[in-house]
């Protein structure tokens, strides 16, 4: 194994496209490490990003936020700004694993892992954010949900490396939350996720995002879910209607997390606490 | 498979080896420099018997490769104490009986060391979270949160001491 | 040994006090070395290649192209190991075929070759090279399904012992056995009421930190050495001479420190192979198991499945109990549901009792003891019980347990008649430790339940040697899994009356020492304990003798008092008492060098009850359930180092809320583990459990001359059952399946309102 650690995003493509083996990115490692232990990947070539200053970075850009492929989840909990604009988002990204984990992870690599039950995708997926993906044809982007299409499949070429994900502008009377069910208070993977993201114009929902994570072979943005409450103000019924069409999304599994209908209940209980928190954050009142 | 050559600081004193690019860090440290206090529970990332920290965050040396270490500042807990002078947290955790088998101790004191340097006076709570990624068989948690906070206490108390001496001068 | 002063008047100088350990720095400076920290000069990497199937035929077995890779030095397979040397016994024949297949892989995980190569890269490659066909067959891991009629039968050799007529067809259950006394039938026929009901728990795993490892280093003329991380070197050194054919005194066995063991580390499974590979190499191998392999091929407790009924009268006397354990033992017969037939009902004073065992063979992992093995398992399907039976009779289920306790004088419902026992006074605290009393909140409830473990004595033997300066090596042969270096520190200072701090205590290797049994049983800090004392009195016996050689006086005016040898009588008033240290600098003189040995079997073990209170609080929506407060009441008998015995019954009470709640392991349909890593075999983390309360009860043990008993075990029994008791109070819904996990839960909400 090749292991080789370029400063930009241009030579990581090129080493990755060169590659005739099997060629891997190294963000964090947690979960590429520990493949590669089990045996499951032999890679070829890994090339390490954190090299790269660009993909190191957390900006503020006119249009919202920039999260660099490289920035690890104790880097994001430590931005002030990113925290009060989307504190959804960056609990999603808290909740990866230890202390020890945080000290390596990222979103980036929690989305590329392409693991159904990865806590940041829903929380992206509702807020909106998009992955700007670098590659051999140059650059282009894509919605967070359009990035994994299977467990373990992502919708990359070859040589394609996610250079940063992009958050938009906090609207003003809007808020996000993000809760995951795990049976320990920390180090699970999640049984189920819920994400919200919703944005108010006098007291009521104007628009939202919900989507759910380890409900289904990827994520999921559901839009009944979101049009469940749009035009309420998050009473008993409306959230009786979220919770029941995160429920009639899932399309779980039965494995040694959880069953398929434990999940399919659990999804739609998160789904409407994170809503209330979300509103809440919006400046909402029931 | 083409070895690594790899230059980095190991508790503040420059460590240079050399090993295979696809070996972990943990290993390297284990078998390479002889650093044996740092511990494998499982290798996957799941027990915090490997902490160390790296650049100053704290890590699981099984998730990081050798290889990267390059260039690194690197802590383990052979460099907790200072000379014959225990940490603050080695003296409590001895005190305390915070530890039984002592295999998960040296995660432990890294993970609280790093804890306690961020926030000196964490919550009960606080310190459970904190310290979640450490795994321990032996003692339900109950003597080593004790241990950390009677350390903290230690490590205020000092630190106090110190400001003072500062502002005498 | 019995006590030789009123224990009630017993004034200790630092018996019960709180020092500090002697191996404490070692340990938080990393200087400790455990089973992986050991290195040899040329050391080579041994590894192993395992069954993905849980049962299958090996057909063939090629590992020609592993031995001709350029760094392999060595290949093993069953070929290698015959089984000549166990001399036809069956136990020893076993324990082979665990260690390494033969011509079968009985589940998954069960290892079929293992290499030794110049470093790890070369040992990995070397198992993708060897090829091997296999056939699979039919498996059963369910304990229920493997008693079934049609269920694949997996030794033609296992015939159903104690059932008459003896069978004529081998089957799965290996044993059957029953215990009690009485007239149950006549019992239930006194019973105002009758409870019934039937449980299972998960196949839980000990899941200390430190996976096995060992450094072997033989010789082809068969002799070597072997660092291992093990409870017990003796018994590793006994059974890995045994099965290879060795002298065991050419074997000398060093136990590292240990990582935890907790029952796993009392059974061989890679030491016998590394040995091998190090005999055919001719070179050091050192072997250290992955986490993965430490789930999937060593030896984790039976899964069960349990059946109890208890029946009283209407004003709480219990009037007949019965149970029927079926253990699940994995790949070979053992005698798993024989003990927890034996535990069932020891905490209560019975007239009628009868309890039955089922020793079951599965295709998993054999299994091995796990802190007072089978008896948590037993008390869970009693305990829960015995809380239905008080809630159907209106009383408080303090109260009920109390009504029918066992004492002192009671036959125990696996026959002895007790003496003088702990399970009153345990429960009394608890009915008045201000737990009990505190209010709960919404979706809380609380439990409680009593445990009971046997305790163990054993074969034991202890070196006291006394060095020129007046210090004091202590050798003992039980492994310090969690701080006994410390008690019998303790111990020996007290009787020789000198500071703790000049004495110290080591752990004896193979060589050093004569047999010593394993640290099981919660015996380390008993039997060592009184090896310790007798020990030690026969060294004072000799610095009494030196002192009365040096004074020229007859050794009956000399007197051993506070350290120090006193010439006794007004005669003698002239002369200054001689202090272990003087006396120790005068050896030359007074005839040699000192010391003081003990080997005997530590009988008189006593039993060890506990009561442990514990609420939590469940979220009705998740199944979602915390721990938010917990309390351990143990009888110690005597508390050496109270931090210690403290820390014994935290440690049990985590690993039993673990068991409860979260910890299974889980097979697929093929038979499979699928769950072989800390992510998924979740064990309590630190922010899943509040502080542990502990209170000490001290009940001497009248055959301990300080009334010590074993505190190690007992603390994982009730657990399960106190968890239990409390969710199915604060959900209004009995859970009759451990871990009760919050699919579990969800689902006894929906059975109970449909």
């Amino acid at each position: 194994m090749r292991y080789e650690a370029p400063t930009t995003s241009k030579a990581a493509a090129e080493l990755l496209a060169a590659e005739k083996g099997k060629a891997y990115v190294l963000a964090g490692g947690t979960d590429l490490l520990v493949r590669m232990k089990s045996g499951m990947l032999e890679p070829d070539l890994l090339v390490d990003i954190k090299q790269i200053a660009k993909m190191r970075e957390i900006s503020k850009t006119a249009s919202g936020f920039r999260i660099g492929a490289a920035v690890p989840g104790v880097e994001i909990g430590e931005h002030k700004a990113l925290g009060k604009a989307w504190p959804g988002v960056v609990e999603a990204a808290q909740l990866i694993g230890s202390d020890q984990v945080q000290g390596r992870c990222t979103i980036v690599g929690n989305l590329c892992n392409a693991s159904p039950a990865a806590d940041t995708v829903p929380a992206l997926i509702a807020a909106g954010a998009k992955a700007a993906i670098v590659g051999p044809k140059g650059r282009r982007t894509l919605a967070v949900e359009k990035v994994v299409t299977g467990p373990g499949q992502t919708a990359l070429a070859k040589a394609e490396i996610i250079e940063y994900i992009s958050l938009p502008k906090r609207a003003p009377k809007s808020g996000d939350a993000y809760l995951r069910f795990i049976p320990r208070t920390e180090m699970d993977i999640a049984v189920v996720g819920a994400g919200v993201n919703l944005t108010l114009a006098r007291g009521i929902i104007k628009s939202a995002r919900v989507s759910l994570g380890a409900v289904a072979p990827t994520a999921l943005l559901v839009a009944d879910a979101a049009k469940a409450i749009i035009g309420s103000k998050l009473d008993d019924e409306a959230l009786d209607k979220l919770a029941a069409a995160c429920s009639a999304a899932c399309k779980p599994i039965n494995d040694k997390r959880g069953t398929i209908e434990y999940r399919t209940r659990v999804a739609g209980v998160l789904a409407r606490r994170a809503a209330l928190i979300a509103f809440e954050r919006a400046g909402g009142k029931r | 498979m083409s070895g690594a050559h790899v230059s980095t600081t190991i508790n503040g004193d420059a460590v240079e080896f050399a090993c295979p690019q696809d070996e972990s860090l943990l290993d390297a440290l284990r078998n390479r420099v002889g650093l044996t206090g740092v511990k494998e529970g499982c290798g996957t990332g799941d027990c915090g018997a490997c902490s160390i920290t790296l650049d100053g965050r704290l890590v699981c040396s099984c998730l990081v490769l050798g290889v990267e270490a390059n260039g690194k500042q690197i802590g383990t807990v052979e460099g907790l104490a200072d000379g014959d002078q225990l940490h603050p947290l080695q003296e409590k955790f001895i005190e305390h009986a915070a530890l039984q088998c002592g295999i998960c101790t040296p995660g432990f004191l890294v993970a609280a060391k790093v804890l306690l340097e961020r926030n000196p006076d964490p919550s009960e709570t606080e310190i459970r979270y904190a310290l979640a990624g450490n795994l321990c068989r032996c003692t339900g948690y109950d003597k080593i949160v004790r241990a950390v906070q009677a350390a903290g206490k230690e490590m205020r108390k000092q630190n106090k001491k110190k400001a003072k001496k500062k502002k005498k001068k | 040994m019995k006590q030789d002063t009123n224990f009630t008047n017993q004034e200790f100088r630092v018996i019960g006090t709180r020092v500090k350990r002697p191996d404490g720095i070692d340990k938080v400076t990393g200087r400790a070395r455990y089973g992986a920290d050991a290195t040899a000069p040329g050391q080579l990497v041994g590894m192993f290649l395992r069954s993905p199937h849980a049962h299958a035929r090996i057909k063939k077995l090629d590992v020609s192209r592993a031995e001709k890779l350029q760094g392999v030095k060595a290949v093993i397979t069953s070929a290698d190991l015959p089984d000549e040397h166990c001399g036809g016994d069956r136990e020893l024949l076993n324990i082979l075929e665990n260690c390494m297949a033969r011509g079968r892989a009985l589940y998954d995980g069960h290892a079929v070759a293992a290499v030794a190569a110049v470093d790890a890269t070369t040992a990995k490659k070397a198992l993708k090279l060897i090829k091997i066909d296999y056939e699979k067959l039919p498996h059963v891991t369910d304990v229920d399904e493997a008693m079934q009629a049609d269920a694949p039968v997996i030794h033609d050799w296992v015939y159903t012992v104690g059932v008459e007529p003896q069978p004529n067809k081998p089957s799965n259950v290996s044993m059957r056995a029953q215990f009690g006394h009485g007239d149950v039938e006549a019992g239930f026929k006194e019973a105002d009421v009758i409870i019934e009901k039937s449980y299972k728990t998960g196949q839980t795993h000990q899941g200390y930190i430190e996976p096995h490892a060992c450094l072997a280093n033989m010789s082809p003329d068969g002799s070597g050495e072997l660092w291992v991380t093990t409870q017990g070197h003796f018994a590793y050194r006994n059974t890995c001479a045994q099965i290879l054919g060795l002298n065991m005194a050419k074997l000398k066995v060093t136990s590292s420190e240990i990582g935890g063991g907790f029952g796993g580390k009392t059974h061989v499974w890679i030491e016998p192979i590394a040995l091998a590979l190090s005999r055919k190499a001719n070179r050091p191998v050192k072997v250290v198991m992955s986490r993965e392999e430490v789930f999937r091929a060593s030896g984790p407790t039976s899964s069960t499945s349990i059946d109890v009924k208890i029946g009283a009268t209407k004003d709480g006397r219990i009037t007949a109990a019965t149970s029927e354990c079926r253990y699940q033992g994995g790949a070979f017969p053992g005698t798993w549901a024989l003990i927890g037939a034996m535990t069932s009902f020891a905490p209560y004073d019975l007239k009628n009792v009868q309890t039955v065992s089922y020793d079951v063979v599965c295709n998993r992992p054999k299994v091995a003891a796990y802190r007072a093995p089978s008896a948590p398992m037993a008390a869970f399907a009693v305990e829960s019980t015995v809380d239905l039976v008080a809630q159907e009779l209106g009383i408080d289920p303090i109260d009920f347990r109390i009504l029918n306790a066992a004492k002192e004088g009671t036959q125990s419902s696996y026959g002895p008649v007790y003496g003088p026992i702990g399970i009153g006074p345990t429960l009394d605290a608890a009915k008045s430790h201000p737990h009990m009393k505190a209010k709960l909140g919404k979706n809380q409830g609380r439990g409680m339940a009593c445990g009971f473990w046997f305790n163990f004595g054993g074969q034991t033997s202890t070196t006291i040697n006394v060095a020129a300066d007046g210090t004091v090596n202590l050798s003992v042969g039980t492994v310090d899994v969690g701080g006994s270096r410390a008690s019998l520190s303790l111990i020996c200072a007290e009787e020789l009356g000198i500071p703790y701090e000049q004495v110290k205590a080591h752990i004896g290797d193979t060589a050093a020492l004569a047999h010593n049994d394993m640290t099981d049983g919660s015996r380390g800090t008993f039997a060592s304990g009184m090896a310790t004392i007798v020990a030690a009195r026969r060294t004072i016996e000799v610095l009494k003798q030196r002192a009365a050689t040096a004074w020229e006086i007859p050794v009956e005016e000399v007197e051993w008092k506070d350290g120090c040898a006193h010439a006794v009588g007004e005669a003698h008033a002239d002369k200054a008492p001689l202090s272990l240290a003087e006396i120790a600098a005068n050896t030359e003189n007074t005839g040699g060098p000192i010391a003081g040995h003990n080997e005997f079997v530590a009988d008189g073990a006593g039993v060890s009850f506990a009561s442990h209170i514990c609420d939590v609080e469940v979220d009705p929506e998740t199944g979602s359930t915390r721990v938010i407060r917990y309390t351990v009441i143990q009888d110690a008998g005597k508390a050496i180092h109270p931090d210690y015995v403290e820390g014994q019954f935290q440690g049990g009470a985590a690993q039993g809320i673990g068991w409860a709640l979260n910890e299974e392991y889980i097979y697929g349909d093929d038979g499979r583990l699928q769950n072989p890593g800390f992510l998924d075999y979740r064990i309590p983390v630190c922010s899943d459990l509040p502080f542990i309360d502990t209170q000490i009860l001290e009940i001497p043990n009248p055959n301990h001359p300080y009334g010590v008993r074993g505190v190690g075990e007992t603390s994982i029994v009730p657990p399960l059952a106190a968890v239990a008791n409390a969710v199915s109070n604060a959900v209004g819904v009995r859970m009759t399946q451990v871990p009760i996990s919050p699919p579990r839960i969800l689902a006894a909400l929906d059975a109970e309102s449909a």
